[in-house]
């Protein structure tokens, strides 16, 4: 299996984005990167549009086993490819619940019968996410789970969460850790403020977050734990992040990466105004917060606290979402609309430069989780690649989503940055013109 | 002129449409006055009361203003339990293919009946959505309010309690505040919304220094004392700094008067001789809330022509 693609600007830390580059694939690897290349294969003609690493998740929900209406392994993987994602994680706490090795044979085993793009799953740390007993942590690790994750919400014990993070330092993996006080978020279901006083719904404090944000970063950094903090949502967590990524690592903002932290496009271009009119779109966990926090998270992807972004793709059926809000689902569907919406937000308004972008979105999600043949374009890498758009106009509909949940808060918006074709281990696995 | 399909809250009613309304109720109280209580403005129309949390007041209260009506009424209660009619989307095509007009619905989620409302072609009047909004009992107050004092504008309203918890507390703010009245809060920090402030409401923790300025006093109804959980340590405890009884009013000017959703709790909420004493204004209220619910269903079935 052997492609060629012809007349691409190369977004690449090793090669001029300014140059129309060519790039050789075989056997699923970048062979060779240059100018003017001439092999006798398939072609693929770029037409002077970018060339971008597929772009990695940290992480999704799939619902695999018996739920019809929600996606399952296969149609999730559509949507990432539609989204320009090649490699998709998902979370424990999805159906069937990752916490034991049978479970994570299973999805695998369905992954490598449909799934379209690469798939990597992560362990619960407890039993049944519940958050209580430790799970089977190794016999996961030797299935290959490549990360292990709270899903969803922070250990409540310290001491369980403290014996985790020392349990873990003998295998070569990351903890994946969503920081939410499950008490103190309680039933909360929108940020607590303005907009639950104004709708008479029961808020989620932001404190909820700070609180676990500190409690793991503390735990972490006297274990010497290498943990990930994944949606962040305010601008508080970001302060906190950022000072301890500086006791770390000094200046050396990359550091060891002992401690590393990322959002979801949502959380840096919509606020909790969006639920007004009770918008059950606008419902996901963590909930949406105030403008000052949306600032707080781009200054953290911009000084580079924030180290990536991923789609929080979780796609609630949209019956779950057409019923009153309170019993309504969180989730959104967002791998198809995640890089159109930071490219417009983040590289078209000059926070940060399309190659910042790709080391948020491929890059840094891979060195994180140990893919080290991802993330990057150069030469002996995987040939997981995406063309992407950067200058026509792309208007949001939800309805021609490949992902089963058509709906979108940004139904209607205009962005930029669609990906026109995904490649896979070498091989076109979408074309969206 | 009321020219909406629905009544969900006074947050998106305008200040001359809760006037019409006001205007209209005192035409209905008119009627309620007479011996004969029967006008004939819903003949052959059915209002159904769709209720998916226990009531009697307010059940009470619109089915005899539908009857005064002359409308046909249908009272559904649906329990807890009873999942295959909990949804309320069924609930509501059901109701409609058997040709109800008139959907007058309670239930316990905020923005259930503006979810409802959207999704048939029935009239929908929001009696009570979670800790959202119950407008047909604001207007209530405020007709009461009218009645008594004769104006709103600049009118000092305290509203006292569980205002966190309260959807009476919250139509009436958005209400007040419409009307001119200047709105503040009073009661344990844990029972006040958060960003209150921000909708122009003052935020009193000492009940002597918010009773000081008050024209009129609104009591919530606390829920049961075990709901509170660590807000509050015991209702024993909220009676010594929140119950209105002499003593606290002593520091209220002399004509201010006390108002209460029903049935007020005597051992923390009110005093039992403030109860029965002239200041506290509660049979105004029960009478006024027919006729406002008279008035809402009037008003409606003019506004659509049926």
């Amino acid at each position: 299996m052997k492609l060629l693609i012809k007349n691409a600007h190369v977004v690449s830390d090793f090669y001029d984005m300014d140059k129309l580059m060519d790039v050789y694939i075989s056997d699923g690897i970048i062979k060779e990167v240059g100018e003017n290349l001439d092999y006798d294969c398939e072609v693929l003609n770029a037409d002077g549009n970018v060339l971008m690493p597929g772009l990695i998740d940290i992480s999704c929900k799939i619902c695999e086993s018996g739920y019809e209406n929600k996606d399952n392994v296969i149609r999730v993987s559509e949507s990432a490819a539609a989204g320009g994602f090649t490699t998709l994680t998902t979370s424990p706490n999805t159906l069937p619940i990752i916490d034991n090795k049978s479970v994570v044979e299973y999805v695998y085993a369905k992954a490598a019968a449909g799934s379209v793009v690469n798939m990597f799953l992560f362990g619960s740390m407890t039993k049944g996410c519940e958050g209580v007993e430790i799970a089977e942590i190794g016999e996961m690790i030797d299935k290959g789970v490549i990360a292990i994750a709270d899903g969803g919400a922070s250990i409540p014990n310290s001491e369980t969460m403290r014996n985790i993070m020392l349990y873990i330092k003998m295998f070569d993996v990351p903890l994946i850790m969503q920081c939410l006080d499950k008490d103190l978020a309680g039933d909360g279901v929108v940020n607590s403020g303005y907009m639950s006083t104004k709708l008479g719904l029961k808020g989620n404090p932001i404190e909820a977050e700070e609180i676990m944000v500190s409690r793991n970063l503390i735990l972490a950094k006297h274990l010497n734990c290498k943990v990930h903090l994944t949606n962040i949502t305010g601008i508080n967590s970001v302060h906190l992040i950022r000072d301890a990524k500086n006791e770390i690592n000094g200046d050396d903002k990359e550091g060891k990466g002992l401690i590393t932290a990322g959002t979801c496009p949502h959380y840096f271009t919509l606020t909790e105004k969006e639920v007004d009119n009770f918008n059950t779109f606008a419902k996901v966990n963590p909930p949406l917060r105030t403008q000052r926090d949306v600032d707080g998270i781009i200054q953290g992807i911009k000084d580079g606290t924030i180290d990536i972004i991923s789609s929080g793709h979780m796609p609630a059926p949209f019956d779950r979402k057409n019923t009153e809000f309170e019993k309504a689902a969180y989730g959104i569907s967002s791998l198809e609309t995640s890089l159109m919406v930071s490219y417009t937000a983040l590289v078209k308004s000059g926070v940060i430069t399309i190659h910042e972008l790709a080391d948020k979105m491929a890059k840094n999600p891979a060195k994180i989780l140990g893919l080290r043949t991802k993330g990057m374009i150069k030469e002996g890498m995987d040939a997981d690649l995406i063309v992407v758009d950067v200058n026509s106009e792309q208007i949001v509909d939800s309805s021609y989503f490949a992902s089963k949940a058509k709906y979108s808060p940004y139904d209607g918006y205009k962005f930029y940055g669609k990906p026109i074709y995904t490649i896979c281990g070498g091989k076109i696995v979408g074309k969206y013109l | 002129m009321f020219r909406r399909k629905d009544f969900i809250g006074l947050a998106d009613l305008s200040k001359d449409e809760i006037l019409n309304i006001l205007e209209t109720a005192e035409t209905m109280k008119y009627v309620l006055s007479q011996n004969n209580k029967k006008v004939p403005y819903l003949s052959g129309k059915s209002v159904i009361m769709l209720f998916y949390e226990r009531s009697i007041r307010a059940k009470l209260s619109y089915e005899l203003a539908a009857q005064y009506l002359s409308a046909n009424i249908v009272e559904i209660t649906v329990n807890d339990g009873d999942d295959r009619h909990s949804n309320i989307n069924d609930m509501g095509r059901t109701i409609e293919q058997m040709g109800g007009d008139f959907i007058v619905c309670r239930h316990p989620m905020s923005g259930s009946t503006k979810f409802l409302a959207e999704r048939v072609k029935a009239s929908v009047l929001n009696a009570g959505d979670g800790i959202n909004e119950d407008p047909s009992q604001a207007l209530l107050d405020l007709m009461t309010i009218k009645d008594v004092k004769g104006h709103f504008d600049g009118l000092n309203v305290v509203i006292v309690g569980d205002v966190a918890g309260s959807r009476v507390a919250r139509s009436n703010i958005w209400g007040l505040s419409k009307l001119g009245a200047k709105v503040c809060v009073a009661g344990p920090p844990t029972m006040i919304p958060v960003d209150i402030d921000k909708f122009g409401v003052k935020v009193f923790y000492d009940i002597r220094e918010a009773l000081q300025e008050a024209d009129v006093i609104m009591s919530l109804r606390l829920q049961k004392e075990d709901e509170y959980g660590s807000k509050l340590p015991s209702f024993n405890e909220y009676r010594n700094y929140f119950k209105l009884d002499a003593g606290a009013m002593s520091y209220a000017k002399e004509d201010a008067v006390i108002m209460h959703p029903g049935s007020p709790d005597t051992r923390v909420e009110i005093s039992a001789d403030l109860v029965e004493s002239k200041r506290c204004i509660l049979d105004d209220q029960i009478t006024n809330g027919v006729a406002i619910r008279m008035a809402l269903l009037y008003l409606l079935s003019m506004g659509r022509g049926i």
